[in-house]
């Protein structure tokens, strides 16, 4: 605040249970309902009329100039808290949303009929009503933009409450899409803000007008957040949503339109006034759209037949009134629209009520079915009467004070230079104004009482008059005795200029001034137009007019075919497409980023290349243009593809990485066995699809990406970066107990996620499980036992030489694993190599014996051992606890057996056991799934290790191809 | 020897995208593969490249290493891209045996999945 006298500032934690609890309250209503339709109005009522206590308890020291705050962090990385404040304006806004809200939920609990799911429509209500409470005392403009798109949402709900009404999702749907668009356009004008001002503090924001007026960025921001608050309040050329919003059950229309969802934007345009008001741009803008609304508003609320949409209309019309005000920038004009802003609720959310009781009573809400209402429902006659008149402009009634008000200040601004544009215009909307409320009164209170009636109109019960009674009430009262009114304008006001107020008393005499006698004419003339309605209104209806509807469904539907064509060009079920998308595209927003930032200086020189590497290199190369060109034989390709991964592994010998050494080169078997046994059931070559054009193309995009990724690793590949990497080379002996600084990464430093990944390991060995399963239980096994795989085969499946080399072999492999097992936290090895050694040992079984053979002496079962890995790694990390310290601390020490020489045992290797045991468990499951078709595909059970052992007799051979 | 290991990587993606953006499973199978290979790569690049630096604590006092931490995060990707490889093997392969056919572009469900226009009020 840059007020004259800085505000004293309060901390109130309760201003956060006042915001919250409507949220909290949602909760009841929808539980409530069960116990009936008052214990469901009261429960409603309850966490409103709780905030509401808890709000007037504040109000005084607010009213005495005080500011409560209170502040909570959220993300404060983002410049995002929840922090509340509150002040006049934001008293004035609560007090109206949580006041009518209690108005609304006793007429809704009588408005709404039996069969209306009541529940449902209190939820929504107290949703919205905290919606719009926490727009109000946001201390955030982050948490502000929270709720100002939650109010989008919760109206959205609130609108298409009748569901089974055509017109009340399209209107629900209209209302999200134009206000959640501005409400996204706002986002960008107040990060601007935030951006300029250094804070997301609306406090600071208010405090850095200067700055953020100065700046170049005021445009845009200005622009993106008008956006925002016009769509919002329904201003012209978006105010075509608020009428088919009118679908909503009336207690909505009331709400939404009166008090709280509409004056939002009217709300935030007061909010920001001190930081954004005051420039020509300011002026232009929301001066002259409020004058166009206000006009335009009233011209078409006079001839629309629907109640409701009169009074939409006409509340776009006042809306316009109140941005025009506040689009004038002075200080006495910001302080006549919040007054009006108190009046226009008052009398507004009077008429829809009344106009909802007609529509109850009636069952119509066309002007031209009704007339003479006013022996049947007098209550109803009085009560809408007082409440139009006011609308009006009558003396007597508060309309009447802030419509003065408004003329007077637009009898005396310029507009580009004329002195008569404004005070015209106004008049005119305020004439307009006149003639839609007299027919209001006139055409449905006035006239004979007719015959044709879709239902013989009454008066309403009590709980259905009371609450527009009460409105009307405070109508006649401020009307009267304006000054009652006067403390919480000149707080609310203060609050919107920053402070500074000029003199000013609320009184009904303001003597003879040039804005008596545009009021005079405007009723006068009003009188007369409504006089001569009935030519006029054929007239109108005879007029071709530009359909608001039609113009946004054409849009939408142009949006929707222009989606879908997308959508259908890069979307169609293609993979091939997609990924040549995605390689295409990241491959361009790669050189972008490449083209738009700096290249750091080269700081390393390139290492020598002996001539050994470059005959790899050569390999390598070739491998792999050979594997694109020759891909369509498959088994040549996976040949190809051993190659390629060999040369790989040598090269991490080179490059100082035995680690990986060893692992890529045991993965590679296991991977080519792993494609082999698979493409024994495939087709073993893929045919010619593509065109040589489309080969083409993707040739293009392989070699745009391969060339991309390949200069991207040479450029960092001669850069240095800072590392974490010394810690780890630091540490490995003296804390995890390991001179083989990979290993003890893995073990120890990173263990979790290593833990992680033998889980992953194991999944995916179940999953390979879990498919053949189905796929053997599914028609694919007819398939297979149908389909003669016999030519494939070998005639000698297991020749004698290979089983006697792989038994011999056995226990070497074994051990060999063993010894990696053992050797790994200190030298290269380590569980997952030894896993994939002993795995292989164990394939070579497999594959000299046949699968029966093997299986009938394996005794351990797979998925025992993945799940036994993950439980000893799990247990070994779960150990540290005993010794008070966080999962996964290794400890280690040395032992010394009189035989052996001394060496270490560290928890770390029991981790890496689990390792070891969950990726044997993993590859063999995987493995073993894969040759289970074998069975299916007709293969022969052999009972003997070998198709001939010429050391058995003769007549035990088993001879059972011949089968 | 830099422009050694990068351009092997480039090549490696290549054919890797090339063979990705082919029609049939198996194809795609096997450029996962390649680009799982030269993905190993660049990662294990990262690190920087030295020659006789094992990250294996020497007893011998001082002396140089590479660094640790991509080899370490390198050996675990090797081991888990044969866990994908093999999965992926596997859904090909049950694809092909129920549907008898190992092709990857859904031709037939384009054509069907047009919206049904005018269904929505």
């Amino acid at each position: 605040m840059n007020g004259q006298e800085a505000a004293v500032v309060v901390n109130d934690p309760s201003l956060i249970i006042i915001a919250l609890l409507p949220f909290i309250g949602a909760l009841l209503p929808g539980m409530m309902i069960r116990a009936g339709r008052n214990a469901c109005a009261i429960f409603t009522a309850l966490p409103t009329v709780l905030s509401l206590i808890m709000l007037l308890l504040l109000a005084p020291s607010v009213m005495a100039g005080q500011i409560i705050t209170v502040e909570l962090s959220w993300l404060p990385q983002l410049g995002l808290s929840v922090a509340f404040f509150l002040d006049g304006l934001g008293l004035l806004f609560a007090a109206m949303i949580l006041g009518v809200g209690l108005l609304i939920t006793l007429y809704a609990r009588f408005y709404l009929s039996g069969d209306d799911p009541m529940g449902q429509f209190y939820t929504y209500l107290l949703l919205f009503q905290g919606a719009m409470l926490g727009i109000v005392l946001s201390d955030n403009i982050l948490l502000l933009l929270i709720f100002w798109e939650l109010t989008s949402l919760s109206s959205f709900l609130l609108i298409g409450y009748w569901k089974h009404l055509p017109e009340g999702r399209q209107g629900a749907r209209m209302a999200l899409a134009v206000t959640a668009a501005g409400g996204l356009a706002m986002i960008g004008g107040m990060l601007i803000l935030g951006e300029i001002a250094g804070s997301y503090k609306l406090t600071d924001i208010l405090a850095a007008g200067e700055a953020i007026r100065a700046s170049d960025w005021y445009m845009p921001a200005l622009i993106l957040i008008l956006l925002g608050a016009f769509t919002k309040s329904a201003q012209f050329p978006f105010h075509f949503w608020l009428p088919h919003a009118m679908a909503a059950p009336t207690p909505v229309s009331a709400y939404l339109h009166s008090a709280t969802m509409v004056k939002a934007g009217v709300f935030l345009m007061a909010r920001m006034w001190p930081v954004l008001a005051g420039t020509e741009a300011w002026f232009y803008i929301v001066t002259t759209t409020g004058l166009v609304t206000m006009v335009l508003g009233a011209l078409i609320a006079l001839f629309k037949d629907d109640l409701k949409a009169l009074l939409a209309f006409s509340t776009v019309s006042h809306l316009g009134l109140l941005t025009m005000l506040l689009g004038f920038g002075t200080p006495m004009a910001a302080v006549v629209a919040v007054f009006h802003i108190i009046n226009h609720l008052t009398f507004k959310a009077a008429l829809f009520m009344t106009a909802g009781i007609i529509d109850h009573e009636a069952h119509t809400r066309d002007i031209k079915r009704l007339g003479g209402l006013r022996t049947l429902m007098p209550v109803t006659f009085v009560l809408g009467t007082i409440a139009a008149l006011s609308m009006a402009g009558i003396p007597l009634l508060n309309g009447f004070l802030s419509k003065e008000m408004m003329l007077e200040e637009a009898s005396h601004t310029d507009w580009a230079g004329s002195p008569w544009a404004l005070p015209v215009l106004a008049t005119l909307g305020a004439l307009l104004s006149v003639a839609y409320s007299f027919r209001f009164i006139v055409h449905v209170f006035f006239g004979r009482v007719r015959e044709d009636y879709p239902h013989k109109p009454h008066d309403p019960p009590f709980g259905l008059w009371i609450a527009p009674a009460l409105l009307v009430g405070l109508v006649v009262l401020i009307g009267i005795l304006p000054h009652v009114a006067e403390p919480l304008v000149r707080v609310a006001a203060g609050a919107v200029t920053g402070g500074t107020l000029p003199e000013f008393h609320l009184k009904i005499w303001h003597g003879i001034t040039p804005a008596l006698y545009m009021s005079v004419i405007a009723v006068l003339a009003g009188a007369a137009l409504l006089a001569a309605h009935r030519p006029l209104d054929r007239a109108w209806i005879a007029a071709p007019r530009p359909e608001a509807k039609a113009i946004f469904d054409g849009l939408v539907g142009g949006a929707v075919g222009l989606s879908r064509w997308v959508t259908q060009r890069t979307h169609d079920g293609a993979m091939s497409r997609y990924l040549a998308i995605f390689v295409g595209s990241t491959t361009l927003l790669g050189y972008l980023a490449w083209r738009g930032g700096g290249m750091p200086p080269q700081t390393r020189e390139m290492l020598p290349v002996p001539p050994l590497v470059l005959v790899g290199w050569v390999l390598l190369l070739v491998a792999a243009g050979s594997m694109a060109l020759m891909h369509r034989n498959r088994f040549r390709s996976l040949v190809v593809m051993g190659v390629i991964g060999l040369t790989i592994s040598v090269g991490f010998v080179y490059l100082s990485a035995p680690d990986l050494a060893l692992t890529q080169i045991s993965v590679e078997t296991v991977t080519i066995m792993l494609l082999l046994l698979a493409l024994h059931y495939m087709p073993k070559a893929s045919p010619v699809e593509s065109s040589a054009g489309r080969r083409i193309r993707d040739g293009v995009i392989a070699i745009a990406g391969g060339a991309g990724v390949g200069a991207l690793a040479l450029m960092f590949l001669l850069r240095d970066t800072p590392t974490i990497s010394d810690y780890h080379l630091a540490n490995s002996y003296e804390g995890g107990g390991g001179t083989n600084v990979v290993n003890v990464i893995l073990v120890d430093f990173r263990g979790y996620d290593t833990y992680g990944e033998i889980i992953v390991l194991g999944i995916a060995g179940l999953i390979i499980y879990a498919v053949m399963e189905a796929l053997l239980n599914g028609p694919a096994a007819r398939k297979l036992r149908n389909t003669d795989y016999s030519l494939d085969r070998s005639r000698d499946r297991h020749p004698l030489m290979m089983v006697i080399a792989t038994r011999v072999m056995m226990p070497i492999a074994i051990l060999v694993g063993v010894y990696i097992f053992l050797r790994g936290h200190n030298q290269p090895g380590g569980g997952f190599v030894a896993g994939l050694v002993v795995s292989i040992a164990l394939l070579m079984q497999y594959m000299a014996s046949g699968f029966a053979w093997t299986q009938s002496r394996q005794k351990i079962e797979y998925h025992a051992m993945i799940g036994w890995g993950v439980v000893i790694a799990g247990l070994t990390g779960a150990g540290a606890w005993l010794g008070g310290k966080p999962f996964l601390t290794s400890g280690y020490d040395y032992f010394h057996f009189p035989p052996i020489e001394e060496f270490e045992l560290a928890t770390a290797m029991l981790f890496d056991l689990g390792v070891f045991l969950a990726v044997l468990g993993a590859v063999m499951l995987m493995l073993y799934s894969l040759s289970r078709i074998a069975r299916y595909a007709g293969e022969t059970v052999n009972r003997e290790p070998m198709d001939y052992d010429p050391s058995a007799d003769r007549t035990t051979r088993t001879t059972k191809e011949q089968e | 020897m830099e422009f050694i290991v990068a351009s092997s990587v480039g090549a490696l993606t290549a054919a890797g995208i090339y063979l990705i953006l082919r029609l049939r499973a198996f194809s795609t199978i096997l450029g996962l593969a390649l680009l799982s290979y030269a993905v190993n790569i660049f990662l294990f690049a990262s690190g920087r490249l030295s020659i006789d630096m094992p990250p294996v604590l020497s007893p011998y006092g001082e002396a140089n290493y590479t660094d640790p931490l991509p080899q370490a995060l390198v050996l675990t990707a090797i081991v888990i891209s044969f866990g994908m490889t093999a999965v992926l093997v596997m859904v090909a392969l049950g694809a092909y045996l129920e549907s008898d056919d190992d092709r990857i572009d859904m031709a037939e469900a384009a054509e069907n999945a047009e919206y049904g226009a005018g269904g929505r009020e």
